[in-house]
């Protein structure tokens, strides 16, 4: 025993430590699954800094620059995305099924994980919060029309919008349709234009205009 | 992307406890879905703000019914840290010793 005084939960003063009620039930967890060897707090570390440095959506931004200046990426892409993926060396948790929907003047794919939050880690990193939201998860799929007028953006009457429902087995990337005045663009400058929403469908590749 | 630092690690640890076997993604996306659902029904307004917390729940349910550990143990860890924490000088870095354990 340490002779500690069991009244301390009433002291008021700062002169100690204090973790949140769900860091406290985080570090249990973490404690006693590194006791009975199930994780390495190392091995955690390292796939924390991966995810925050490494995975994010500017790898598929280099996925649709690609698919924009190689046709015949893009027929790869279209055909089987997770193999055309892994050819950037984005592969991975989440990313092993992944269908690659082409957008075009008569249809806009939107995405969307009803139940959860599915997202294609390797090409788009962890999900926005407002992707994991009730809000965005029921509305997306009743009114997808009126979800995208919410992020700014109108379509015209006739272009159809398909909404996919993301499973724990297949995840979706949009390919956005090039913008105008892009000709002769190299891959690189293109890649600036892509934005994250215009890959889950909620947003348009930003225009020439809006890069310098 | 994470906005707090356990955020980031309830989302390693399971990545590592899939990596592992322990639960197919199928699983893990039943289970998150089904505490979310409950959430939901007990109040919250799910805007993804508290999605680590469900997340959070989802793993601690999951090694449970997979004879992990129980909540019990859970429960024992929990209050041994939050006596770590007291008697930590702010600022320190907070260790777990057995002695966190003898109090009740």
């Amino acid at each position: 025993m340490t002779g500690h005084d069991h009244d301390h939960h009433h002291h008021h003063d700062h002169d100690h430590s204090e973790l949140s009620e769900t860091e406290l039930r985080v570090r249990a967890l973490e404690t006693i699954l590194t006791e009975k060897g199930y994780v390495d707090p190392l091995a955690l570390g390292l796939l924390i800094e991966t995810y925050e440095t490494k995975v994010g959506p500017r790898n598929g931004a280099r996925v649709v620059a690609r698919a924009w200046t190689d046709p015949a990426y893009r027929a790869r892409l279209l055909k089987d995305a997770t193999p055309a993926i892994a050819e950037l060396g984005y592969a991975g948790r989440q990313g092993e099924h992944i269908v690659a929907l082409e957008n075009t003047p008569a249809l806009h794919n939107m995405v969307v994980c009803t139940l959860c939050s599915c997202y294609p880690w390797p090409v788009l990193g962890l999900p926005p919060v407002w992707y994991k939201s009730a809000p965005y998860r029921s509305k997306a799929v009743k009114d997808p029309r009126g979800v995208l007028k919410d992020f700014g953006f109108e379509l015209p009457a006739e272009t159809n919008i398909r909404v996919w429902d993301s499973t724990a087995e297949i995840r979706y990337l949009v390919l956005p349709m090039r913008p105008a005045g892009t000709d002769g663009w190299s891959e690189q400058r293109l890649e600036a234009l892509v934005t994250r929403d215009s890959m889950i469908g909620t947003g348009l590749p930003k225009q020439p205009h809006e890069v310098a | 992307m994470f906005r707090e630092p356990w955020e980031a690690q309830a989302f390693a640890m399971a990545l590592a406890l899939h990596a592992r076997g322990l639960f197919t993604w199928n699983e893990w996306a039943a289970a998150l879905a089904d505490e979310i659902k409950r959430a939901q029904a007990a109040g919250d307004a799910d805007t993804g703000e508290t999605y680590y917390r469900h997340w959070l729940a989802t793993l601690e349910r999951l090694i449970a019914a997979k004879g992990v550990t129980t909540s019990e143990t859970l429960n024992r860890y929990r209050d041994a840290w939050d006596h770590a924490a007291d008697r930590t000088p702010h600022g320190s870095p907070i260790e777990l010793k057995a002695e966190d354990f003898a109090v009740p």
